[in-house]
């Protein structure tokens, strides 16, 4: 059963891909669109399984791989407590966004490709997550940066997309050069990469050493840190995130199931499927906290400035994801996949919704340009709103009843406090400032897109689709624009995912929060750590909902009661605004100390190395030492082939006269 | 084996066009299916020399033929490509078709020999003259620069020969056999392998081709034909790696252990330096053939590596690498027969006209960059496990390829696939046709199987290298790891220091 779920995709995408032409668009999209509906059919009662406690972990082989030496490696699919979470994730959010896709790209001539490279990726991303050892994992971690490399890019012909596919690809490449390190020097020190073999000799190790690089470093925390690169190229964390936004250039549906829901949340599976491994490398895990701390405050700063809608959304989920590694970092990995389980419901919601309004704002992102859109496309508001509600985290603390983001976040903070270290203490008070952020650039969202007056008609794609220029639109600021809401093959995603955003975090949060039966030591489980999350401070549990409300009120009054106060506050403090909308620079200073010399030393090293020196003094300069002896010797006038021949020939002739000669002797 | 491309290169020199044109293509056929027969009969754990032929020449010379796994791969790896050869030669060349093929099959010929060789002297006359074809390829259907080009080559590879024709001669006065097996157990004295080793070095790091000795091959693929280029990046330049693994480990262990670190040192710059080089070339052929030495120096590190994970990785390289970019190279000859240019500014939006090619064109990109499920992944990710397990340093070195590996790669692709069609006459071009299709798909498979289904490819050579690997065992050099447990005392004390931390968790 699991061997269905995991390659009807692939076959899926195989026939859609390699068929397209015999098949047409609606073929395809039906099979695509078919196969992953019977993978999540097949995946919720794996869920359920283990929710029930009536499942056991199993392994299926598949297919021998590689056996080299000590080291062997074979296809298998490892289904677990941990597993079964992402697979119902992936399968889910993957059938809806395949449904939404029939109205989003509705009006593409291309759609079989698009719907054969959407489950390829899912394909590739349910390898990942089922992995049994290291280098499957590897195999799905590339194979969903492939796709996302060619959805990133799939409208071919714009320079944007295409850059942004190939930074994607390259960045995932610097962060694959630590996981690929850590797979080698894991397979040194056990002797194995299968997972399981991996994680319950690890504990042994801690407290040995080795050396790397020269460096006399501690076993398990150089592993971990190497391993660990590799989760912060795919999730996109602080360092190596430049290529998410960018990202954005991919059609709206991709980045809500891949630069979402899913493929960015590998690097968080990973920490956990290696939960005991990182819990003997504990600066490893202070790493991962300051990382995960940093990126969550540092992306939701920049979130409060981008005008893109996509872009802030995406943002949104950098820092998303960094509250999932301190909340790894600290030790509550349930809690990081309980976060991963609800922002994959959330944020694929959001995604969706942005969307819903690019689709009906003729494929306007900039939110400059939106307004007023609450009564226009009211289904695409409502499910925006519960987006937003879940990821704000608005609920009940004394009811414990919330939207999902509310139960997740929440532990997520608790879980930091309570750990009780100076780095934890640290991360929850990132993990509350930006919740405050998170809070004021969702809002921001909304209020700019669904409330005030109608700023539509500034917008170039508007112009181009009524005709008109805002002076001869005049007071008009609609512009005579008239949004429509989706078709209806949209909106039932937009439903499915609100309910999720809604009940997820309420309905599981017993079972992620509080069950060591339900993950059943599929990750490290850290009783101490669930106790004392439960006995902090009245104002520890307080605090998420207080930022939140000041983040809203912040918004309210920025963009419904003063709508002139964002522009005097860019005024008065320029240079934050100008350091957080260009992204604290990170692509200038990529861009000027890694991308600019690699071009010029390339060229230096062919134009002087290869030309100037190698050539020059090796065979030019033999040639002209060859010319120049000719001159004397001009009898000697062969091609270089019969005198090449010829010294063979001679050698030959030498060759057997001297055997001749010693034979005999 | 031998003798059916002979008949076949006779033939071609005296008929018409394409009469030469379709001998060829059924004598590599024929020779495929001899190498697929080869192939299931060889006995995988058998005896470590199969198919033995032996004949005694004149005066100590031998005709002694026999393979091992390793030889078995690569002489695979040769009949499987040549038939693609012949046919991306099919309307490409028109002058003088029947020599051409000739050359082709001759070529076939040796280099079938080069790996099966047995006796010294005859690996070492198989080893030079499947230079020569190359030379006439080149030099008579090649480029505009081709003399240049031609020279080049001549030239490097002469002052290698010569030095490895003299370390041979030194080797069976010593020894006293011309037997290949029998050397490759002989102990030579400590002193004099390191001599023998730079001499043998010499002819293949050229042959290799390693840094700085690499600048010939740029521009012998530039001028080269098509298929020319195939054969010579899919196999001839094997011939180094084989080289080394054949001769300069097993029978020079402690010189190749003394000299790693030149080996190691030459890898490691190659690695970085040509795929810089690569990354700003704007001509595609010769983006190819920078790559082409980064993947070697993947190969020459790993071989020197001194271990299983290291031999194996090298050899999945070779042999990957034998086919993605023979398939980089086809893929280069289809549009270009199409444009006759090699600049990648010329065309641009290929993706729109040509949706096949360009499937084809990114499967094989990424197959060079090593995407797990391609064949190149499982060498790669042998090699550079084999390597870390020699020096972290190397290892990291070398890894830093896969990351310009796909810079230079994926930049080469945007340029010629994606974006908007610039150029009229490419945005005009057909896309492939039936001849084309089957010769890719082929390639394709091999590809896709070597990456999903390795153990085909690495079952035959186990053996082989497990008997290197002990070969080598005695002198190999321990890792620069040095993984320490800590001591009695030292667990007892961090096991206290935990169980506190525990309690005091517990209590807050």
């Amino acid at each position: 059963m699991i061997q269905i779920l995991v390659f009807l995709p692939l076959l899926a995408a195989i026939v859609a891909g390699l068929f397209n032409r015999q098949l047409g668009n609606l073929p395809a999209k039906i099979i695509t669109t078919g196969a992953l509906f019977i993978s999540c059919a097949l995946a919720w009662p794996i869920f359920i399984g283990f929710l029930t406690g009536s499942a056991e972990a199993y392994v299926a082989p598949v297919l021998k791989w590689v056996q080299s030496g000590d080291m062997s490696f074979d296809w298998a699919l490892r289904v677990d407590t941990l597993t079964a979470v992402m697979l119902v994730v992936i399968t889910s959010v993957s059938a809806l966004v395949h449904l939404y896709s029939w109205g989003y790209m509705d009006e593409e001539p291309d759609q079989a490709r698009f719907f054969a490279y959407l489950s390829l990726f899912t394909f590739a991303m349910l390898m990942l997550v089922t992995a049994d050892n290291l280098v499957q994992m590897f195999f799905g971690w590339e194979g969903v940066g492939l796709a996302s490399y060619l959805l990133i890019g799939f409208w071919f012909r714009k320079p944007s997309a295409n850059a942004a596919a190939m930074k994607a690809f390259v960045v995932n490449r610097v962060g694959d050069l630590g996981f690929m390190l850590g797979i080698f020097g894991t397979f040194l020190v056990f002797g194995t990469t299968s997972i399981s073999e991996i994680l319950s000799a690890a504990p042994g190790m801690a407290g040995s050493s080795i050396t790397f690089m020269s460096m006399r470093l501690q076993t398990m925390d150089i592993l971990c840190l190497l391993l660990f690169v590799g989760a912060m190229g795919k999730s996109a964390q602080l360092g190596l995130h430049t290529w998410l936004p960018d990202a954005m250039e991919g059609p709206t549906p991709v980045s809500a199931l891949i630069h979402a829901a899913t493929m960015v949340t590998a690097g968080v599976f990973m920490v956990c499927r290696l939960s005991p491994m990182f819990e003997a490398a504990p600066v490893a895990l202070a790493f991962v906290t300051f990382i995960g701390a940093a990126t969550c405050f540092f992306a939701a700063t920049i979130g409060t400035t981008q005008t893109d809608i996509k872009r802030v959304i995406a943002y949104s989920t950098c820092s998303q994801l960094g509250y999932m590694f301190f909340a790894a970092g600290v030790g509550a990995y349930n809690a990081a996949m309980f976060h991963l389980f609800t922002h994959a419901f959330f944020k694929a919601l959001l995604f969706l919704g942005a969307g819903s309004v690019i689709h009906a704002m003729h494929h306007e992102q900039d939110m400059r340009y939106y307004g007023g859109l609450r009564k226009k496309i009211p289904l695409t508001f409502w499910a925006m709103m519960a987006g937003t509600l879940a990821i704000t985290g608005v609920g009940l603390w004394f009811a414990h009843a919330g939207f999902a983001g509310f139960h997740s976040k929440d532990a997520i903070l608790e879980s930091a406090f309570a750990k009780g270290t100076e780095l934890s203490q640290f991360a929850f008070f990132m993990g509350i400032v930006a919740a405050l952020l998170t809070s004021f650039y969702s809002w921001r969202l909304m209020f700019l897109t669904f409330w005030g007056k109608p700023r539509w008609i500034e917008s170039e794609h508007i112009q181009h689709s009524v005709h008109k220029t805002p002076e001869e639109a005049g007071e008009d600021t609609t512009g005579g624009y008239h949004p429509h809401e989706s078709p209806l093959v949209m909106l039932i995603p937009l439903i499915v995912l609100s309910i999720g955003a809604v009940f997820a975090g309420f309905a599981f949060t017993h079972s992620f929060l509080d069950s060591s039966d339900f993950w059943d030591n599929s990750l490290f489980y850290n009783e101490h750590l669930v106790h004392a999350m439960h006995e902090v401070p009245t104002w520890v549990k307080l605090a998420p909902g207080i930022v939140m409300l000041i983040g809203l009120a912040i918004a309210w009054n920025n963009y419904i009661r003063d709508p002139g106060a964002p522009a005097r506050f860019v005024g008065q403090f320029g240079f934050v605004y100008t350091f957080l909308k260009n992204k604290w620079y990170f692509d200038e200073l990529y861009h000027t100390i890694f991308v600019k010399p690699a071009f010029w030393l390339g060229r230096k090293f062919w134009k002087i190395g290869d030309v100037g020196i190698i050539d020059r003094f090796g065979p030019n300069g033999a040639a002209w030492v060859v010319a120049a002896s000719s001159r004397f010797a001009s009898k000697v006038q062969t091609g270089y082939l019969y005198s090449y021949a010829l010294i063979m020939l001679l050698g030959l002739v030498a060759a057997v006269s001297w055997i001749i000669a010693t034979a005999g002797q | 084996m031998l003798l059916v491309p002979l008949v076949g290169a006779v033939a071609c020199y005296f008929v018409s066009a394409n009469a030469a044109r379709m001998i060829a293509l059924i004598t590599t056929l024929i020779e495929l299916v001899l190498g697929v027969v080869l192939w299931v009969n060889f006995d995988i754990g058998g005896a470590q020399w199969q198919f033995m032929e032996r004949a005694d020449l004149f005066a100590g010379f031998r005709y002694a033929l026999g393979i091992d796994g390793i030889a078995l791969m690569l002489i695979m790896l040769t009949v499987f490509l040549m038939p693609i050869c012949i046919g991306a030669s099919w309307n490409s060349i028109n002058k003088r078709v029947g020599e051409y093929m000739a050359a082709f099959l001759l070529m076939e010929l040796l280099m079938v020999g080069v790996f099966a060789a047995q006796d010294l002297f005859l690996f070492y006359i198989f080893f030079e003259a499947g230079l020569i074809p190359m030379y006439l390829i080149i030099g008579i259907w090649g480029g505009d620069n081709r003399i240049y080009a031609a020279y080049k080559f001549f030239l490097y590879t002469l002052i290698g020969s010569v030095l490895m024709l003299i370390a041979m001669f030194w080797m069976v006065r010593e020894a006293g056999t011309t037997d290949i097996p029998t050397l490759m157990n002989y102990d030579f004295p400590a002193d004099a392998q390191k001599l023998l080793w730079l001499a043998f070095f010499a002819s293949f790091a050229v042959k290799m081709p390693m840094w700085p000795v690499h600048t010939w091959l740029p521009d012998a693929h530039v001028q080269a034909p098509t298929a020319g280029s195939v054969i010579l990046a899919g196999v001839l330049l094997k011939m180094g790696g084989y080289g080394f693994i054949r001769f300069s480990i097993p029978m020079l262990p402690e010189a190749s252990v003394y000299f790693a670190w030149l080996v190691f040192a030459m890898s490691m710059i190659a690695v970085v330096v040509t795929s810089l080089i690569a990354l700003v070339q704007s001509d595609m052929k010769k983006l190819i053939a920078y790559s082409s030495v980064a993947h070697m120096a993947i190969v020459t590190a790993a071989l020197f590596a001194f271990n299983v994970q290291g031999f194996e990785g090298a050899m999945m390289v070779m042999l990957g690498h034998g086919l993605v970019s023979g398939a980089l190279f086809l893929c280069v000859g289809v549009i270009y027969d199409r444009l006759h240019t090699r600049e990648i500014a010329r065309y641009g939006g290929i993706a729109i006209n040509m949706p096949k090619y360009a499937t084809f064109f990114l499967l094989f990109t990424m197959a060079s960059i090593g995407l797990p499920g391609t064949s190149n992944f499982i060498g790669e990710f042998l090699g550079l496990a084999g390597i870390y397990q020699a020096s972290s340093w190397v290892a990291f070195v070398c890894t830093t390829g896969i990351i310009l590996g796909a810079a230079y790669m994926l930049y080469l692709y945007r340029r010629v696939a994606f974006g908007e069609q610039k150029n009229e006459d490419a945005a005009a071009m057909p896309d492939m046709d039936a001849r084309e299709w089957i010769m890719m798909i082929a390639l394709a498979a091999g590809t896709l199987w070597m990456g999903i289904y390795p153990e085909s490819f690495l079952a035959p050579m186990r053996t082989d290298i497990e008997w290197l690997d002990q070969r080598l065992e005695a002198v190999a050099p321990a890792g620069d790891a040095h993984l320490a447990m800590p001591s009695a005392e030292e667990q007892a004390a961090a096991a206290a220091a935990a169980e506190h931390h525990d309690a005091g968790e517990g209590a807050h």
